[in-house]
Parts: structure tokens; C-alpha cells; sequence
């Protein structure tokens, strides 16, 4: 009886991994067909639409969404609000994946050798690490941003400076977990050099929690990314940037709702995208958790 | 009980290095300025007489040390330093800016609870149900939303169209800051209400597995009954937790949203202090607001150790 019972339970369970895998590959079908299909869009930019983003048009201002050659409208200048759109995606998506990249690769790398060495330097990191957590991490960006001068590369700078902390957090824990486990006991005790250990027996069962995290940050940093170009402090305008394009179209609220509407959308694509990718590779890569 | 005011005695000693590297932070962010913060600031009135009398101010002129001596002998006396913009103490201004800052803080809570904990728990009970499914993708995409967009929007069809509540401002009297403050506090209720319902659905469907739950079923007691005394109370002590971690966050999306909506809290204030360069304020406020975070950090700590005796033993 104990026995049947227990093949049930665990034919149950792998079904419901099997289920999850499942319906995550869907998921990330689903995110990667958004985020590629906005990828593509703003490189092949030129393609799709013929109109300069920058070219001012004195004699077209504001013209609705569904007009002429202009699908998506002009703004105050007569600029064409799809090219805008278009173009500065290149900006946001550049944002996402630059900022997000770094900061995963910097954290990740910390966190390892924190996690791995322990002993004061991991202390001393945690410590660290506990600090910048203190602080409201966007409080931090604008602030750092004051100092070094609003622009986009410093926008760059500050979130690089802030955002290895949850990469090094998430890194360290599952490397104090994997470090006790017997495949890094076992590589260990056949005299692997630490390196060796690290980066061919724990990170590789490390890496897929900082993946799933990317994901997020990756949206985390295009929305800040986006904040800062609307208060001025990040990408600077004409530059079509999503947040700068908002910040434009705020003036016009009331009689040009799609100045603001558009590149607000935009953001949310990307950024369902993302997720989408996130909780698909979370189900695929991690079904038991 | 000794162990509970053991926890809290220790949490607050960890607190010291805490708030101690934050001053140490907040110090050094004025010698990230590239070149000579005087010269930013005074832009075209650059003489060396005014320049001399911002490094004079600033402290510049000092050795490192005793710069940071300084800013901490000033910080104890509640001292900020003086605004290069303002004819003002940063410290003043901040007073001025804060209890707007803090009443949207507090509303958008509020409203971010009475939106996520309702959604929180029918998501959990109908999990995989229709309104599962629809909280699930309503949360996916207001996490990609970037609030200053929802408030333009807000301002857009509540303020603008239908002409329900100001485009901006903050009025005068309590009830009047609570009507201006209402779309304000909604675009942050919305981001945070994301981070809040998914949790709360999480922890639910954690607790119900639980032994205890079949335990009191088995011994008849009813499933609301159940639900609300044991799986709900339980899931309640996680939103406080919640609210503590992601407090940084409640507040950084403050500082935008009070520009959108022209709101005078510490937000407005940093980010005008940015375009001005008023170096003094900058810090300030940052470090206003990081202490703030500490302290309740700290607080959900000590409800969270009233709440959940087990607190005490980790």
C-alpha cells in the first residue's frame, strides 16, 4: 500500500513538473516572440518607416494616430511618432540590456567569490551589500546622477554602481548552498584549484537563479532608465528616448493624448517581455521550486 | 519574552554600522562631482573669490578627515548644511518638503493594501481560476508600467477629462491634501499593489499546504473559519514583511511621482536640487530618506516580532 501510494505521489509530482516545464516553454515562447519582435523593430527602423525621427515638420504638428503616413501621429514639432518610437527603442532596449548585463556579470562574480571564500572579505561585502539595500535604490541613482551630471552615460554609471548588490546577494546564498553539496566536495577533494571549482561546479548551478533575476531587473532598469529621461536626468532630448518622448507629450495632455500614450506602451511591451521571458525560463529551468 | 527583546536589542546594534555607512555614503557623493563642485555650481558667475567662499561653505577646504568630521558634528546637531540655491538650511527645506512626502508614502500603503490583500487572497482560493489568471496578467503588465506613465494617464482621464480630482498640487488642509493626493497615491498603489498581491497569493498557497490547516479541518472547524484564522492571519504577517523590504521602493517611486503631479515633498525637492546643483540639499534629502527607510524597516521589524512569535527564535 505504503509503496503504491508513494509511486502515486511521485508520478503526481513529475506531472506536475512535466506540466510546469510545459506551459513555461509556452511562456517563454510567448515573451520571446514580444521582446524579438521589438528588437527587430527599432534595428530594422529604417525599414519600416521612412521618416527621420529628429525631422522637424513646422507645417504637420500634431496630427492624430491613423493619418496619412503618420500611423502613429506627429508631436508639437511634426515629428513622426512611430520613427520616434522606432528609434528610441535602440535607446531603451540599449538601457535593458547594457545596464542589466554589467551589473549581473560584476554581481555575479562578487557573490561567488564572497560566498566561496567567506571569511572577512565576505563580511566586509555584506556589509556592503546591506548598506546600499538601506537605501532607496532609485533615491541613490538620482542622487549619484547630481553629482557626475545628468546624461545618459552617467545614468549608465550610477545604475552600475548600485546594481551588483542584488546579483552579489543572490549569487552568494546559492553559493553557500552549492558549496556543501558533493559534487563541489568531490571536485574539491580530487584537488581542483578554486577557480576551477568555482566557475566549472558552482556557477553552473548558480546561474540560472541570476538569469531569472536579469529578466526582472532587466524591466526594473528600462523603467528607471525611462524615469530618469523624463525628469531630465538620463537620456537628454530631442533624443527620442520613451521617458524623454512622455515627458514631451505631458505638455499636450489634453489635446494630444497619444504623444504620451504610445511610448508608454512601448515600455510596457518590452518590459511584458521580459517578465514573460523570466517566468518561462523559472518554470523551465527551476519546475521544482 | 527575553528572547523577543534580545531579537530587537540585536537588530538595532546592526543597525549602527548600518546608519554609520550611510553618512560615510552620503559624505562621499559630493566628491563624485567631476572637476570642482564650485565651479558647477557658479557655472558663468565663476570668479575665485565666490568659488573660495562655496569651498568655504561646502568645507572643501579642509582635509578629508575633518570634512567628514564636520558633516557629522553638523548631522548630530540635526544640521544639513546650507542650500547654494535657497537662502535657506537644507535641513529647513527638508522639514518644509517632508510631511507631503510622508502623507503619500502612507496613503499609497493604504490604498495598495485595500487593493492587494482582497485580490491577494481570492487569487489564492481560486487558484488557476479566472480571476487567478486575470490578477496574473494584470500584475505582468502594471509591473512593466512605468509610474510616471500610469500618472499621466490618471491625470489624463480622471483629472483632465472627467475632471474628478486636480491635475496637481497639494491643497490646503487635511482633506483637501487627501483629494489631491488621491491620483497620486493610486499610481503608486498600483506599482506597489503588484509586488504586494504576489506575495500575498504566494503566502497563501504556502500556508494552506500546511499541516496545521489540514489539522483544524480534521478537527471540524469550518473552512472559513480556517481560512480566516489561521491561512489569512498568517498571510497578513507576510504583507508585513513585504512592506518593509520593498519600503525603498514605495519611496523611490515617490520622488517621481511627486514631479508629475507638482506635489512639494522631498521628491520635487531632490530633483530640482539636481538641476540646480544644490549639492548640499541633494544630500540631504538622500540621506533624509535613507534614514527614513532604516527606521521603518526597523518598525516592521518590531510588528513583525509581535506578530509572529517565532520571530524571536531565528
Amino acid at each position: 500500500m505504503l509503496g503504491t501510494s508513494g509511486t502515486l505521489l511521485e508520478s503526481l509530482e513529475r506531472r506536475s513538473r512535466t506540466s510546469r516545464i510545459g506551459s513555461g516553454r509556452i511562456t517563454l515562447a510567448i515573451g520571446i516572440l514580444i521582446l524579438g519582435t521589438m528588437i527587430v523593430a527599432s534595428l530594422a527602423a529604417p525599414l519600416i518607416t521612412s521618416a527621420k525621427p529628429d525631422a522637424i515638420d513646422p507645417l504637420h504638428p500634431l496630427l492624430h494616430p491613423l493619418s496619412p503616413g503618420h500611423l502613429l501621429g506627429t508631436d508639437s514639432f511634426g515629428r513622426d511618432i512611430l520613427s520616434r518610437i522606432l528609434y528610441g527603442g535602440r535607446i531603451d532596449l540599449l538601457i535593458g540590456f547594457g545596464a542589466t548585463s554589467v551589473t549581473a556579470v560584476i554581481g555575479t562574480a562578487i557573490g561567488l567569490a564572497s560566498g566561496y571564500f567567506g571569511g572577512w572579505v565576505d563580511s566586509i561585502i555584506m556589509r556592503i551589500v546591506d548598506l546600499f539595500f538601506a537605501f532607496p535604490f532609485f533615491v541613490l541613482v538620482i542622487a549619484i546622477v547630481a553629482m557626475l551630471g545628468p546624461s545618459i552615460f552617467n545614468m549608465f554609471v550610477a545604475i552600475w554602481l548600485t546594481s551588483w548588490i542584488s546579483y552579489a546577494r543572490i549569487t552568494r546564498g546559492h553559493t553557500l548552498v552549492a558549496k556543501r553539496q558533493e559534487y563541489t566536495l568531490a571536485a574539491r577533494a580530487l584537488g581542483y584549484k578554486n577557480r576551477r571549482v568555482m566557475l566549472r561546479h558552482i556557477l553552473p548551478n548558480v546561474v540560472s537563479y541570476v538569469i531569472i533575476f536579469a529578466m526582472v531587473d532587466a524591466v526594473g532598469n528600462i523603467v528607471l532608465g525611462s524615469s530618469l529621461g523624463f525628469l531630465g536626468l538620463g537620456a537628454q532630448p530631442p533624443s527620442p528616448e520613451w521617458g524623454v518622448m512622455i515627458s514631451d507629450g505631458q505638455n499636450y495632455l489634453l489635446t494630444a493624448w497619444w504623444l504620451s500614450t504610445f511610448p508608454g506602451i512601448a515600455i510596457i511591451l518590452v518590459g511584458v517581455g521580459f517578465s514573460l521571458i523570466g517566468d518561462g525560463l523559472a518554470d523551465i529551468l527551476r519546475p521544482g521550486d | 519574552m527575553t528572547g523577543r527583546f534580545g531579537f530587537l536589542g540585536r537588530r538595532v546594534l546592526q543597525l549602527i554600522p548600518v546608519v554609520v555607512g550611510i553618512t560615510i555614503l552620503v559624505f562621499f557623493l559630493l566628491h563624485l562631482v567631476p572637476g570642482d563642485p564650485a565651479r558647477q555650481i557658479l557655472g558663468q558667475h565663476y570668479t575665485p573669490k565666490a568659488a573660495a567662499e562655496i569651498h568655504h561653505k561646502l568645507g572643501l577646504d579642509q582635509p578629508l578627515w575633518t570634512q567628514y568630521r564636520i558633516f557629522m558634528d553638523r548631522l548630530v546637531h540635526g544640521e544639513l548644511g546650507d542650500s547654494v540655491y535657497y537662502n535657506q538650511s537644507a535641513g529647513s527645506l527638508i522639514a518644509e518638503r517632508l510631511p507631503a512626502t510622508l502623507l503619500l508614502i502612507a496613503y499609497a500603503g493604504v490604498l495598495a493594501a485595500l487593493v492587494s490583500i482582497p485580490m491577494g487572497i481570492i487569487a489564492a482560493l481560486r487558484r488557476g481560476g479566472i480571476f487567478d489568471q486575470a490578477t496574473r496578467i494584470g500584475t505582468l503588465i502594471t509591473f512593466a508600467m512605468p509610474p510616471f506613465w500610469f500618472g499621466i494617464i490618471l491625470i489624463l482621464f480622471f483629472a483632465l477629462k472627467l475632471q474628478l480630482f486636480p491635475v496637481s498640487g497639494y491643497g490646503h488642509g487635511f482633506s483637501d491634501h487627501l483629494w489631491h493626493l488621491f491620483l497620486p497615491a493610486l499610481t503608486i498603489a498600483l506599482a506597489f499593489s503588484t509586488i504586494l498581491t504576489r506575495t500575498l497569493r504566494a503566502s497563501m498557497l504556502s500556508t494552506m499546504r500546511m499541516d496545521f490547516v489540514d489539522t483544524a479541518r480534521i478537527k471540524g472547524i469550518s473552512r472559513t473559519t480556517v481560512l480566516m484564522r489561521h491561512v489569512v492571519r498568517n498571510a497578513i504577517v507576510s504583507i508585513v514583511v513585504v512592506f518593509g523590504i520593498n519600503l525603498a521602493f514605495l519611496v523611490g517611486s515617490t520622488v517621481i511621482v511627486e514631479s508629475v503631479f507638482s506635489i512639494p515633498g522631498l521628491g520635487q525637492l531632490l530633483v530640482a536640487a539636481v538641476e540646480s546643483r544644490d549639492y548640499p540639499v541633494v544630500q540631504g534629502t538622500t540621506l533624509v530618506l535613507a534614514f527614513f527607510v532604516v527606521l521603518v524597516n526597523l518598525l516592521t521589524d518590531v510588528v513583525h516580532a509581535a506578530l509572529d512569535p517565532r520571530v524571536s527564535y531565528e
